[in-house]
């Protein structure tokens, strides 16, 4: 038995500690938010918050989240939108919106640790794969949450 | 009656199953306004009789109004565009319509409503137009037929506005709400007339996507996010080397691990079945399967390309032949010559493929996210055994489509796991299935040549090409003339004046299966033409910017695309060495695309594009935000071919497997990208998903020139060596 705690609720899980946190997120606990993309952290459609921190979470076994605290897209802006999921609206960016959830929350984490980013930044930190080519929309759009975290 | 008594019923079952496991998310926890529900299949007939108008437009009491979209959200925003032509004639207020998704079943059985709802060839806004128009006209007419039949009065003598009808000598409205039900009951005895687009209020306006909200708080369902009780999960091996068979699973090497549930031989492959995904995909790679890998196991890529290119020496099929094309290059002061190639490309949606299906042995309902819904009900039915008009398809949002979600293989492959074990099923293909098992862009080889007159202008071009058939591939035909509308656009309707033009056609299949790839025959035959237009230009000793507008000045649309390019993306200005400048320009699926790339060329050979500008004619523009963002995605898309993409067979197989081998550009790949309009209007609507892939490689390779001297022939650039 597993313990995980996932957006402040804590889920009992008879799973084997291996079982990627994508898929115990998915198919376990239901949250269907966080992608599948490529299994091996490639893409980052999988990306959640371990300790405020984006990880990829198809190659994070359960067994090394626990006692961490987990959230997903779901629990993003548990108090309503964020400020990347406001300025993803603001920015237009996204097109079939599949990888667009590990965009947001790559972004979120990234502005957690700079605030201000620049450009350069967010190419060397936004390494996301998207297939519709909302590239030039998510550079804005970090800048417009940089600016929206601000208010 | 029966048939609406079942759909009504499937309704409330499908509701419950599919939200009875689900954690539910109130869209008021976002605050967001949701457009369009989070499950966007809505319904089979699902609201009620009472507030549909037509088969389009649903109001209901209260006044909200519910559009139905007739093609498949894959991120061109249809739901969005095709939801602005109903509103524009409806005369409803948009920012309070919400959309659903037409019902393929529906279809099917009430005699066609929503027309074809395949969504591909860039069709979706120039192939139903009219259609929605007339939809929401007749919707209107009908509203206010109502209306004037409860006051007594004209109906020419009511207005329909905002989501109201009034008649103004007494003051008198009622809104929409109030007048669906028996506006429903009206039978018109003409159709109303539909606007012209200088009536046009709403299409031509940039509006926001209405399926933005639900995408960013991760609500929406895709299909590989469905959920039905009792559901099992399916990983699938399809067969290494295309066209070979299994001939042995040893089930007895897994059946005792956690969860294992099955495993079951399916078209192309087996399939291993379990209680979760994780488990069924680590239980497939720990099953010894025995292939019979058939006779192409031998075959490579160093093979196809030498094939491909002998078969430009024929024999081959003529598709256009006109003017005196011997004589012009008899008489030639100069003959340019190049041979350009390019390989096999995956599509590579971000959503891998997969699909849910729950068999029984009087209906079949299947999620799935796909472009062609009646095609996969019928596919359903016909691999399930049971009637097409108890198939039923749960359309989700499609993350990403480009073509391979037009054929559902995914979808052939749950229905026989679902009918093998009589339960529900969901069915995911990994990315490597993805990147082995698509249906490819065709590799291709193309000889093109030009005779020049002695002032340097062409007097004839004859190309050639052999390339993949997607009509054989597919087995939807034997293309007895040789000759294939895909494999030739682009080559014959070359847009440049010139006496006299052939162009012939090889048409050449290996055993790797080909599809329709975002822009289709033009993202290989723009790259060789407008590469090629190049090399001529520079052999003449042309700007190639006033090379080709010298030979398209009986084309005033591209002249009108090419100068406001031109002016646009500072063609002739100084760049920085090692930088440069290329312009190619393109028609496909109606539309004319020029864009210019700038790219810069280390000393190591590494090529960065830094900026595309993009100039646009559709004829006419529904939403400029949606058009703007399809330019950006279709450069993007190209872009990444044009650097990285290329898929090799050694053994007969495909050597990429993931995202690490077939690369995909990233943030710092990205350039900036800009979008203009050269709008040519009148009758013209051009479609807007593909048209501006094909111009970015061209563009890309003639900046390269421009900044190294080198010409790159063969895509993708990363195997070019442009080091110093």
């Amino acid at each position: 038995m597993l313990t995980l705690s996932v957006n402040g609720y804590t889920h009992a899980l008879d799973i084997e500690p291996e079982t990627p946190m994508l898929w115990v997120l998915r198919d376990e606990i239901g949250l269907t938010g966080t992608k599948f993309g490529c299994g091996i952290a490639q893409c980052g459609a999988c990306t959640i918050h371990v300790d405020g921190v984006a990880v990829r979470s198809c190659q994070l076994p359960a067994s090394e989240a626990v006692g961490k605290s987990i959230v997903t897209i779901e629990g993003l802006g548990a108090r309503g939108l964020h400020a990347v999921q406001k300025a993803w609206i603001e920015a237009d960016v996204l097109q079939c919106g599949y990888c667009q959830s590990g965009q947001i929350m790559a972004a979120a984490s990234l502005l957690a640790k700079n605030p201000a980013p620049t450009d350069a930044d967010i190419d060397a930190e936004m390494t996301n794969i998207c297939r519709c080519g909302t590239h030039p929309r998510i550079r804005a759009a970090v800048h417009r949450a940089a600016a929206l975290a601000k208010l | 009656m029966n048939a609406m008594l079942t759909r009504r019923f499937f309704v409330a079952s499908a509701l419950s199953a599919a939200g009875g496991l689900a954690i539910m998310i109130s869209s008021t926890r976002s605050g967001a306004v949701e457009f369009v529900d989070p499950r966007p299949w809505g319904g089979d007939a699902l609201r009620p009789p009472a507030g549909e108008i037509d088969a389009f437009v649903v109001i209901d009491p209260d006044n909200s109004i519910l559009l139905r979209i007739a093609k498949s959200e894959m991120g061109q925003g249809v739901m969005t565009s095709l939801a602005m032509i109903l509103a524009e004639e409806l005369e409803c207020d948009f920012a309070k319509v919400r959309v659903e998704y037409a019902s393929a079943h529906r279809n099917l059985i009430d005699g066609g409503p929503y027309g074809r709802m395949g969504t591909g060839g860039s069709s979706s806004v120039r192939g139903s137009r009219v259609f929605l128009q007339q939809a929401g006209a007749s919707a209107r007419a009908r509203l206010v037929a109502a209306a004037a039949a409860r006051w007594g009065v004209e109906p020419s003598a009511c207005v329909a506005r905002d989501g109201a009808v009034r008649y103004e000598a007494t003051a008198r409205s009622a809104t929409y709400g109030e007048l669906a039900a028996d506006a429903a009951k009206v039978v018109l005895s003409a159709e109303p007339a539909i606007k012209s687009p200088d009536q046009y209020k709403l299409i031509g306006t940039r509006q926001a996507r209405l399926d933005t909200p639900v995408k960013v708080t991760g609500e929406a369902r895709f299909g590989i996010d469905t959920r039905l009780p009792d559901m099992v999960y399916a990983a699938v091996a399809n067969c290494p080397v295309f066209g070979g068979k299994l001939v042995n699973a040893d089930e007895a090497a897994i059946k005792s691990r956690r969860g294992f549930i099955a495993v079951v031989p399916v078209e192309n492959g087996v399939a291993v079945v379990a209680d979760r995904f994780w488990r069924a995909k680590e239980a497939l790679a720990a099953l010894p399967i025995v292939w019979d890998e058939g006779a192409s196991a031998q075959t490579d890529s160093a093979q196809f390309r030498a094939e491909y290119r002998a078969a430009l020496d024929g024999p081959l099929a003529n598709a256009v032949d006109h003017g005196d094309v011997p004589g012009a290059f008899a008489r030639s002061a100069e003959v340019v010559e190049a041979l350009y190639e390019v390989p096999y490309l995956a599509h590579a949606p971000m959503e891998p493929l997969n699909a849910t299906a729950y068999w029984r042995p009087d209906r079949i309902d299947v999620w799935i996210g796909t472009q062609f819904p009646e095609s996969a009900l019928q596919k359903a039915a016909e691999v399930g055994g049971v009637a097409a008009n108890a198939v039923f398809v749960h359309n989700g949002f499609l993350g990403g489509g480009f073509g391979r979600r037009a054929v559902n293989d995914e979808l052939v492959q749950a229905v026989q796991v679902s009918k093998a074990l009589r339960k529900p099923v969901k069915l995911i293909w990994t990315r490597e299935e993805d990147i082995q098992h698509d249906r490819y862009r065709p590799q291709a080889a193309l000889r093109l040549r030009a005779a020049l007159g002695a002032d340097g202008a062409p007097t004839a071009f004859d190309f050639r090409t052999a390339v993949g058939s997607i009509t054989r591939s597919l087995g939807w035909g034997a293309v007895p003339s040789g000759v294939e509308r895909s494999a030739v656009e682009g080559l014959e309707n070359v847009p440049y004046r010139v006496g006299a033009l052939k162009v012939d056609c090889a048409l050449k299949n290996t055993h790797v299966p080909v599809m329709f790839w975002r822009s289709v025959g033009s993202s290989q035959n723009a790259f060789a033409v407008e590469s090629f237009i190049d090399e001529v230009a520079h052999a003449a000793g042309k700007d190639p910017y006033a090379f080709r507008r010298a030979l398209l000045d009986h084309r005033p649309d591209f002249l009108a695309v090419l100068d406001t390019l031109a002016d646009k993306g500072d063609w002739g200005k100084p760049t920085p060495k090692g930088s440069g400048r290329g312009l190619a320009i393109h028609e496909s699926f109606g539309t004319i695309v020029g864009e210019i790339a700038e790219v810069t060329v280390s000393d190591k050979g590494e090529v960065k594009v830094t900026r595309v500008t993009a100039c646009v004619d559709c004829g006419h523009v529904v939403n400029p935000l949606t058009v703007e963002m399809q330019i950006e995605s279709a450069v993007l898309y190209g872009l990444t071919a044009a650097l990285f993409g290329e898929i090799t067979i050694a053994k007969g197989r495909i050597e990429q497997s993931n995202f690490n081998d077939y690369l995909i550009a990233r943030m710092a790949d990205a350039p900036v990208i800009e979008t203009h309009f050269a709008l040519s209007g009148g009758g013209k609507w051009g479609g807007v998903g593909e048209p501006g892939t094909p111009p970015i490689a061209p563009a890309i390779a003639n900046a390269i020139f421009a900044a190294t001297g080198k010409r790159v022939r063969a895509l993708p650039l990363k195997n070019a060596m442009l080091g110093a």
